[in-house]
């Protein structure tokens, strides 16, 4: 199910509207998975707040969704782009793959509250595909 | 038995007692045949499914879409027995339609980002908590029965 050039400026187009808002995405999609798939947070055990208004999930929210708003620069090669983060999250962070899966429909659920009428079904198909493709990248050094 | 808390029963008759089923079930259905191709296998003869513009503007889909989503409605009446309530309709499913039991998970999936995209901000973490553990409770009442 590979990216094709539509999907790739499909991609583009919506990130450029979203991305004045990006670090709020990644917050709110971050609170949203750790409290409807609550054993997400057995990967944070340090955190002492795992709410929306917590400063730690705001911090880790900016950083995976910049991760990402890079990642939509590098749809030509996601497997070479992501090749660094793909090792820390094999080796250090050990982050079962099924997850990449939660915190991606999260996300897409958070575009569409923020944004119900760009997030159109076109939209939609192609983000998902972004975020399997960028999903697999990250769990290409796993094994 | 599943367990409600008091605000998940209330959430759930809130959220389907608002919703415009004319609307949500039409796009849902669409989104989902937009979104997983595949699942058009189910829909051979709706006509016209070329497109993301066919597949939105198809009667049928938008027809069938509404016919789905009252479907929900048993479980939402009925939300300490979903499982007996949808014996008859997890055979039919199983032995008539052969639908894949993954494709109700990938359906709910689609219905989550419409409700999610009508109520905006009102559906919250704990809102949408509630909605994935009431579909998710409905998709397997309608696995059970497959064998």
């Amino acid at each position: 199910m590979s990216l094709t050039a539509k999907d790739k400026a499909f991609v583009k187009a919506f990130w450029g509207k979203i991305s004045s808002k990006a670090d709020a995405i990644g917050q709110e999609s971050l609170a949203r998975m750790l409290v409807v798939y609550p054993q997400t947070k057995i990967y944070f055990p340090d955190w002492t707040d795992y709410s929306l208004g917590s400063p730690q999930v705001k911090k880790h929210g900016k950083t995976v969704m910049t991760a990402i708003t890079d990642a939509v620069g590098k749809m030509d090669d996601l497997i070479g782009g992501m090749s660094a983060l793909s090792d820390i999250h094999a080796t250090k962070f050990r982050i079962d793959p099924v997850n990449f899966k939660i915190l991606s429909h999260n996300i897409l659920v958070t575009l569409a509250v923020n944004f119900p009428a760009d997030f159109t079904a076109e939209v939609h198909v192609a983000v998902d595909k972004f975020l399997a493709a960028l999903s697999a990248a990250l769990a290409d050094k796993y094994r | 038995m599943v367990e409600w808390t008091e605000f998940e029963r209330a959430t759930i008759q809130d959220i389907f007692s608002k919703m415009n089923y004319d609307v949500v079930g039409p796009q849902a259905l669409a989104r989902c045949i937009i979104v997983y191709p595949w699942t058009q296998r189910y829909f051979g003869n709706f006509g016209n499914l070329y497109n993301a513009a066919a597949i939105m503007g198809n009667p049928m889909v938008a027809a069938h879409g509404k016919v789905v989503l009252h479907g929900l409605d048993r479980a939402v009446k009925n939300m300490d027995n979903i499982k007996a309530t949808y014996a008859e309709l997890s055979v039919l499913h199983s032995e008539k339609l052969h639908v894949d039991p993954d494709n109700f998970r990938l359906l709910a999936d689609c219905l989550t980002v419409v409700v999610a995209g009508q109520l905006g901000s009102s559906f919250t973490p704990e809102v949408q908590a509630a909605f994935q553990k009431f579909i998710a409770v409905v998709i397997s009442a309608l696995g059970r029965q497959y064998h």
